[in-house]
């Protein structure tokens, strides 16, 4: 049985806990609301991106000469897995179901012979991935002290996807991300973008175009493929910042939640001992006045 | 049959503009180009320039590069760097100017030059 005093410690202690879990709990959902807006006003432009990739996949009639970052290299050996994960921690299951979606991965990659690369984005995704893959990560980044995610951060990730591309380090490129969909709804996903993925072309959209391209067609693919790349890496880093925010809001809720009932356990058995104690003297006082 | 068309300017972080319109001229990458209903569909990228849409009044948008797509009388305009003429203040003009001057001298390819040159003739009109 601990004493009062080891009791009322801790219950002071939850308390404090509990303070900072509020605030950052506020502070989450404060932030949440602008990266969820940043992100739905930024899933149109990938994915208006995305679907004139497709339409032009659609009309290339020859693939034998076409563009490797948009068919592939045809072969299926070597792969790079981009993880974006967050920068910090203390937000739920966030990171680790990232990290463990991205590791089923590697294991099924590694299990059928194939080579495997990765890149890390966000410093908890590398520290997790390291301990089982590290001599794999050939790469991380880590946007540890940018407030904003701007594009530009994209980019540098997508330029050095297509560096390696260039230099036939890899066949396939699939990244890594939580889809958010809502503040309690975080959806892990793997998503290959290079080969552009063709999946939503067969479901309906039987448009088909034939457009007119100018200046030619080539030199509108080199252009805007890489173009796409870096778009979709911006599209994951998005939906990650706002997943990761929502996932923290509901993480520190709960933590908010359990320190609240803890206080409240710990003040009964804080009472219950003090009126223990208090019985325990009035007995002594009492048989002491009776035995005179 | 109306004669109008439908037209999205889109940045990587937000819907710039989306209206309807009777006309639009971009600034292609070889060369302007008005675009009009019932276009065939069409892709081209821009180079530095200025987007003008005509419909009731006209707006106009300064862009240094984008991806312009036309199918189904939708005028789809993916840029990161779209901006509004009418919200673009003169010092922020003769920053950009001062900038892309100096870009012009430092460019290798005839591409990268060839771009750069219309940056600083769009940028030179606009602050007139």
């Amino acid at each position: 049985m601990p004493s009062l005093d080891d009791l009322k410690k801790r219950i002071k202690s939850v308390k404090s806990t509990q303070k900072i879990t509020k605030a950052m709990k506020m502070v989450a959902a404060a932030k949440l609301r602008k990266a969820q807006e940043s992100a739905e006003k930024g899933r149109p432009y990938s994915q208006k991106m995305q679907n004139i990739i497709l339409n032009l996949t659609k009309s290339i009639n020859d693939p034998q000469n076409a563009p490797k970052l948009l068919v592939g290299t045809g072969e299926d050996k070597k792969y790079l897995c981009v993880v974006l994960t967050a920068d910090r921690g203390l937000c739920g299951g966030f990171n680790s179901n990232i990290c463990k979606l991205a590791k089923t991965n590697f294991k099924k990659i590694l299990s059928e012979g194939k080579e495997l690369n990765i890149i890390t984005v966000g410093s908890k995704g590398h520290d997790q991935i390291k301990r089982e893959y590290g001599k794999y990560v050939i790469k991380k980044f880590s946007f540890k002290d940018k407030k904003n995610i701007i594009f530009n951060d994209a980019d540098e990730v997508g330029k050095e996807i297509i560096s390696l591309f260039n230099q036939d380090k890899f066949d396939k490129c699939i990244i890594f991300y939580n889809n958010f969909k809502n503040v309690i709804t975080q959806i892990p996903q793997a998503q290959q973008i290079i080969p552009a993925e063709t999946k939503n072309l067969e479901e309906g959209n039987d448009q088909n175009f034939s457009y007119e391209f100018e200046p030619e067609e080539d030199e509108i693919l080199e252009d805007l493929l890489p173009k796409n790349i870096s778009t979709q890496v911006f599209k994951a880093l998005l939906e990650n910042a706002a997943s990761e925010q929502g996932s923290r809001m509901t993480a520190m809720d709960n933590a908010t939640r359990n320190a609240g009932d803890l206080v409240d356990k710990l003040t009964i058995d804080y009472n219950r001992s003090r009126q223990a104690s208090i019985t325990k003297e009035l007995i002594e006082i009492i048989s002491g006045a009776e035995s005179l | 049959m109306s004669d109008k068309f439908t037209v999205e300017i889109i940045s990587p972080d937000q819907t710039i503009s989306k209206q309807e319109t009777n006309e639009v001229i971009i600034p292609s990458f070889e060369g302007q180009m008005g675009i009009l209903n019932d276009h065939i569909p069409l892709i081209t990228f821009l180079r530095p320039g200025i987007i003008t849409i005509k419909a009731e009044g006209e707006k106009k948008y300064y862009v240094e590069e984008g991806t312009v797509e036309f199918s189904s009388n939708n005028l789809l305009i993916l840029t990161s760097t779209a901006r509004d003429l009418a919200n673009l203040d003169k010092s922020k003009i003769n920053e950009l100017l001062q900038e892309a001057e100096v870009n012009l001298k430092t460019q290798s390819t005839d591409k990268e030059r060839y771009i750069a040159s219309y940056k600083l003739e769009t940028l030179k009109e606009i602050s007139q």
